[in-house]
């Protein structure tokens, strides 16, 4: 643990209802002897983009996966705006993941489907009736910068234009958490700016995003809250030093990044 | 709830699945084929072996030297026996001549009547011939026989007969159900497996759809459709069939046919009806297996 020493934690959250995710000790453990996370407890508030970092083992994904209670904690309790999630039966879970959007690696779209129904399926889930669809969508189309590719398959689209497909999805609810799970871990850095500054741009929105990357460089410049896990265990928790200032818009962003890479 | 989405959505499986789609759906035909073929034939044997149940019967013989006042009276002991459902008389000289045009040599040789007056009674349902015949017949501790009616010289209820008869039928019977069981239960293995490599070349689709928090109900609709448009499409299929079968063989066959004229069989309208709810019921089965085992959301 060579970072103890700069070690920070944020301060509590004055308000409770300000707080998305919360986790007090939680702990996974897979079997005898592996170690998901290991008393972790951190929490984040609305409106924050915050940055999971470490390598591969560490714990990044077990947190996305207890978030979306695919996972349960061994130990401890997650809260998710203030609702424990062990006090979630089984039957509602699926009405609590509509409020959490999930974007992973390899994309998960639905191959045999349009972009349109692709991103289209997730409201059909919720009961959306067709008409309201077809009022929404075309906004989502627009922000992911996909209006032209509306009734093309995911195997003819590039990398980053499928990953673009499933951040539509995951924010095609407007839900008030997107957590993103190695997004850009399949794209070369061109294409990942581009899928951080949509990241970015929807949490200026208002959205609370959770993004796990082992691309440090990527998240330093991208200048954010950065939690850093190592073997299941946080061994840093800080703000960036920008944090608080004044906030960059998407494109000043997307500049910097592009500047910064070369 | 929205049918017409959940619909569309198991059309579109099947159309991508059409290989085991077709399987299932072929399984269900046959199935269906068979228990259309297999009912009637059933209630046909059913309908013979009942036949044949209703020829068992018990026989009083009176007394060689029984008066005609004597019989008028066994007459009516007989009538208020219970179980009884007719009686039928055969006064010695019937008797006599019957037999002797059975066998004319061996009456020529005997040179004289040695039937009894007997009334062959029919009981009201084969399993009471043994009842009957105790009625009228009791057999003391003591091994002397204590007839109801000093007239009758004995009860016979042809037991060996009886029993061939009544088991005889038993078995048909049990084999009958065990094969149609054992059809059925063929059926719903071939559904559900059918939905389970549905399900299984979908799991991506189904890991999607929870993901985005889909109901459990909401992920199984289409799969259970799937099941039941395969189910009654097999079963119109196989009803289509068979009538197509009854019109071109059976209907030609019928006047020669007895057995499959036979009037208890069930009428065609409510066989189809009867195959199609079956089918639709078998194949909701096979998807509902599946769907528990291998769809654990």
């Amino acid at each position: 643990m060579t970072s103890a020493g700069s070690r920070q934690l944020p301060p509590p959250p004055r308000d409770p209802r300000d707080t998305v995710v919360e986790f007090r000790g939680v702990s996974k453990l897979y079997g005898p002897g592996g170690i998901g996370l290991e008393r972790a407890t951190f929490a984040v508030r609305r409106q924050e983009m915050v940055f999971l970092v470490g390598p591969t083992g560490s714990g990044k994904s077990t947190i996305m996966r207890l978030l979306i209670k695919e996972l349960e904690p061994t130990d401890g309790r997650i809260r998710v705006a203030g609702r424990d999630l062990s006090e979630i039966e089984h039957k509602k879970v699926p009405y609590y993941r509509r409020n959490v959007g999930v974007v992973f690696q390899d994309f998960k779209l639905l191959p045999t489907r349009t972009v349109y129904d692709n991103i289209a399926y997730a409201l059909q889930v919720t009961g959306t009736s067709r008409k309201q669809i077809r009022a929404t969508l075309p906004d989502i189309l627009r922000l992911t910068g996909l209006s032209t590719k509306l009734h093309n398959y995911p195997h003819q689209l590039s990398g980053g234009e499928q990953q673009r497909v499933a951040v539509a999805r995951a924010f095609a609810a407007h839900p008030p958490l997107l957590l993103a799970d190695e997004p850009t871990g399949n794209l070369d850095p061109e294409t990942s700016i581009g899928i951080m500054q949509l990241l970015y741009r929807i949490n200026r929105a208002g959205t609370t995003v959770l993004v796990a990357s082992h691309d440090n460089e990527m998240v330093d410049r991208m200048r954010r809250r950065v939690i850093e896990l190592k073997r299941g265990r946080i061994v840093r928790d800080e703000a960036s030093g920008l944090y608080g200032a004044r906030e960059e818009n998407t494109d000043e962003l997307g500049e910097r990044l592009k500047r910064e890479a070369t | 709830m929205r049918p017409g989405f959940f619909l569309k959505e198991s059309f579109r499986s099947i159309k991508r699945n059409a290989l085991p789609s077709f399987a299932a759906l072929a399984s269900v035909l046959v199935t269906t084929l068979v228990l259309g073929v297999f009912i009637p034939v059933v209630e046909a044997t059913n309908g013979a072996a009942n036949d044949v149940r209703g020829r068992v019967l018990v026989d009083v013989d009176m007394t060689t030297s029984a008066t005609p006042a004597e019989v008028a009276r066994v007459r009516g002991e007989l009538q208020r026996a219970p179980h009884v459902k007719s009686i039928q008389y055969v006064s010695k000289q019937q008797g006599y001549e019957t037999e002797k045009k059975h066998n004319p040599q061996a009456f020529a040789l005997i040179g004289y009547n040695p039937l009894p007056d007997i009334f062959r009674i029919t009981p009201d349902k084969p399993e009471n011939s043994a009842a009957v015949r105790k009625e009228l017949d009791q057999s003391s501790p003591l091994g002397t026989r204590l007839v109801t009616d000093p007239a009758i010289a004995a009860v016979q209820n042809r037991q060996a007969q009886t029993n061939q008869i009544l088991s005889a039928t038993r078995v048909i019977k049990i084999t009958m159900a065990l094969l149609a069981a054992l059809l059925v239960l063929a059926s719903i293995l071939l559904i559900s497996n059918t939905i389970r490599l549905s399900l299984f070349s979908r799991r991506r689709e189904v890991e999607v759809m929870k993901l985005v928090g889909a109901t459990d109900w909401f992920i199984r609709w289409p799969f259970v459709i799937e099941g039941v448009v395969l189910g009654a499409l097999g079963g119109v299929l196989a009803v289509l069939l068979l009538g197509i079968g009854k019109v071109a063989f059976l209907d030609p066959l019928a006047s020669d046919f007895a057995l499959i004229a036979a009037p208890q069989t069930i009428g065609f309208a409510l066989l189809a009806i009867l195959l199609l709810v079956a089918s639709i019921a078998v194949s909701a089965a096979g998807s509902s297996i599946s769907l528990r085992k291998f769809l654990r959301v």
